[in-house]
């Protein structure tokens, strides 16, 4: 088998964010490695870290957060090591990123033709007509009809469907490597939400990108993914290929995290993960899962869990993985 | 326009039928933006038609994208908008009648029938007032309670949804999302309801947080034997807590059965697209499935025929020219299609 190149490597990465209520700890030693090529799922509820990861990687952490340790390598090259300019010339270009929200992160005063244009224009050497067309291009790749007339609209004059496709488009424009995709459908409705979704796995056979999905949602994890990183309270609870993970996860939280979600194609009892997303200005001591984690020990409180491989491609950080049998999506 | 009527013999007393909802209809005008003069340019047609009927403890889901008229259901059955035609019965009584003619008491004592928890517990809780006001307010308005039982009686409701007593002097900004939406319910449930309204309760909440609401709702019906309206457009929790289902489309409801019938055997397109587009939390069960295309259309000028012929892969010629008649295709299963799913 041949071994695929790693394209992302984050290692110890630390994002805190220097409140006045004191340093909320985002993000607070995450690990985990992506290959060229690879659709990777970072899962977790809110508070898990998840975007601030992605924010990290781009280096646009909003103040008052501050990468505070860790390294994270995108080809071999360190990323927190490069200056403001440098990453600027990588945003778009190398790396890019969709939010959850389109109305938001589309600027409502320019016509999207303006906003595609200005991406194509920043990075690389073109006269304005050839990056308008490389704009109507892109508009016609995310399939936007009639993308010439479209164009010289505004953000509001498109629905949340189209906002989004518009969004990717602009990801798109300067055909990165790596797109982050931050919980791109959660806005929208199930059936725009399933174009969007195939317009992604489309676009990145197509060009060829690595992804990193971002998302609460069990269901399209299952879909758009390889491998997952499941992420609690800031920390790395499991890694794992996708199959593996639903089949037979390792970590209580992941176990917990499934049974909690109701199926469409069966009707199950679901199972409730007690208490509540614990306060990460003062996370729990051990293992952050300890206080609504049923298998529970001492040792959880006192010592922090260090992930490790326990299979070939399956990482876990839990004490007491050895000890307990959990339950797949098809073993309940 | 007459398409679903269906007869029940009004005010038999033997009906166990909670809620009956009858050909149900809210148009909103659309108003030009004239200097002096409003001029009406059009008609919203929010819920066009719609009817179903609601069992004493039965839970009934009603499911669709944004903008299909879900919610001005809700707030037509709850006469907080007045509808443009047809009737709503809450125990056999015509409500919009009641509300028209009754005294205040009489409004007062049917509006504690039914009560309302919304999508936002963040929204929808009085910043500044503690717990125990905002769980106490029903019984300043209602008076069901004599007052040197109030203390009780919320502490009563908050252990019902999973609180503790000293919970009932915190702010609600101390409060998590699932806590408030448990506030929510504690507030609704204050009034002793027969019927609940859920709008979106869950669609707010971390998947974690999810699940505790939705049992406790299956808990709160077994215990008090509540009957609910739970109004969602996420597929999977309306299958996992509803009795029967409605499916609607731009203000119509295209198909009504119960739940598992309707998630295992579904009739019309639209639903057959709608169970296809939510993704299943398990690789193996990766499939193929129909994306629909398009978007929904304007509701000021839904498409002439079946309002889904535009998007539909099934439709043919008369789709587009006849609305098609909402019945019983299969035993307690209704669809409105020309060219239903059929074995």
């Amino acid at each position: 088998m041949q071994v695929a190149e790693t394209l992302l490597n984050i290692e110890g990465l630390k994002t805190h964010f220097f409140t006045e209520a004191g340093v909320v700890k985002a993000v607070d030693g995450i690990s985990f490695n992506l290959k060229k090529g690879e659709s990777l799922g970072l899962v977790g509820e809110s508070g898990s870290g998840k975007t601030v990861t992605a924010l990290s990687v781009l280096r646009i952490v909003p103040k008052p957060g501050k990468i505070t340790d860790g390294k994270i390598e995108f080809n071999d090259e360190d990323l927190l090591q490069k200056t403001e300019e440098e990453m600027q010339r990588m945003r778009g270009s190398e790396i890019a990123i969709i939010f959850q929200d389109p109305s938001s992160s589309l600027n409502p005063v320019y016509t999207v033709e303006t906003q595609l244009r200005d991406v194509v224009m920043a990075h690389q050497t073109v006269s304005k007509t050839e990056a308008r067309k490389k704009a109507i291009e892109i508009l016609e790749v995310v399939g936007i009809p009639d993308a010439g007339t479209r164009m010289r609209e505004y953000p509001h004059q498109f629905s949340g469907g189209m906002k989004q496709r518009v969004a990717v488009a602009r990801a798109l424009a300067c055909e990165p490597t790596l797109l982050f995709a931050d919980e791109p459908t959660t806005n929208l409705d199930v059936t725009i939400q399933a174009q969007v979704l195939n317009l992604l796995n489309d676009l990145k056979k197509k060009f060829g990108m690595s992804l990193v999905m971002i998302t609460h949602d069990m269901g399209i994890i299952a879909e758009m993914t390889t491998r997952i990183v499941v992420l609690y309270a800031g920390r790395v609870c499991e890694i794992a290929e996708t199959h593996d993970l639903f089949e037979r996860p390792r970590h209580p939280y992941t176990e917990a995290l499934l049974a909690a979600v109701p199926r469409l194609d069966m009707r199950k009892t679901l199972r409730i993960i007690p208490g509540n997303i614990p306060n990460l200005i003062q996370p729990p001591s051990g293992c952050r899962f300890h206080p609504r984690c049923q298998y529970a020990k001492q040792i959880c409180k006192e010592d922090i869990p260090i992930l490790e491989e326990i299979e070939s491609g399956h990482f876990v950080a839990c004490h007491e993985w050895q000890n307990i049998t959990l339950k797949g999506e098809r073993s309940r | 326009m007459a398409k679903y009527h269906v007869e029940r013999g009004k005010k038999s007393l033997t009906s166990n039928n909670l809620i009956e909802v009858k050909n149900l209809v809210k148009y909103f005008p659309v108003y030009s933006r004239g200097v002096l003069l409003k001029k009406e340019v059009g008609l919203v047609h929010a819920v066009d038609n719609v009817s179903f009927n609601i069992k004493r403890k039965e839970t009934f889901g009603l499911v669709g994208e944004s903008g299909c008229g879900k919610t001005t259901v809700a707030r037509l059955i709850l006469n907080l908008i007045k509808p443009t035609s047809g009737e709503v019965f809450f125990e056999e009584e015509n409500i919009f009648e009641k509300f028209q003619s009754a005294n205040k008491d009489e409004k007062l004592k049917l509006r504690r029938k039914m009560q309302l928890i919304f999508q936002n517990p963040y929204g929808s809780l009085d910043p500044r007032m503690t717990v125990f006001d905002i769980i106490s307010e029903p019984f300043v308005i209602h008076k069901h309670v004599p007052k040197n039982q109030w203390k009780n009686r919320v502490y009563e409701l908050l252990k019902l949804v999973g609180l503790e007593e000293y919970h009932a002097e915190r702010y609600p900004h101390e409060f998590s999302g699932g806590q408030r939406q448990r506030i929510c319910m504690a507030r609704a449930l204050a009034v002793e309801p027969e019927f609940l309204i859920a709008d979106e309760p869950v669609s707010s909440l971390d998947v974690s947080i999810r699940a505790q609401i939705l049992n406790l709702l299956g808990e709160l019906q077994e215990r008090i034997g509540l009957a609910y309206l739970y109004i969602s457009h996420d597929l999977s929790s309306v299958r996992q807590i509803s009795h029967k289902v409605a499916v609607m489309y731009l203000g119509e409801i295209v198909e009504l059965a119960d739940t598992d019938e309707l998630f295992k055997k579904p009739l019309h397109p639209y639903t057959v697209a709608l169970i296809q587009a939510v993704p299943i939390p398990d690789p193996k069960a990766r499939a193929m499935k129909i994306v629909l295309p398009g978007e929904v259309p304007s509701p000021i000028n839904p498409p002439s025929g079946c309002r889904f012929h535009p998007r539909c892969p099934k439709a043919q010629k008369i789709c587009s020219e006849k609305e098609p008649v909402f019945e019983e295709l299969k035993s307690g299963h209704f669809a409105a299609c020309y060219f239903p799913h059929m074995d």
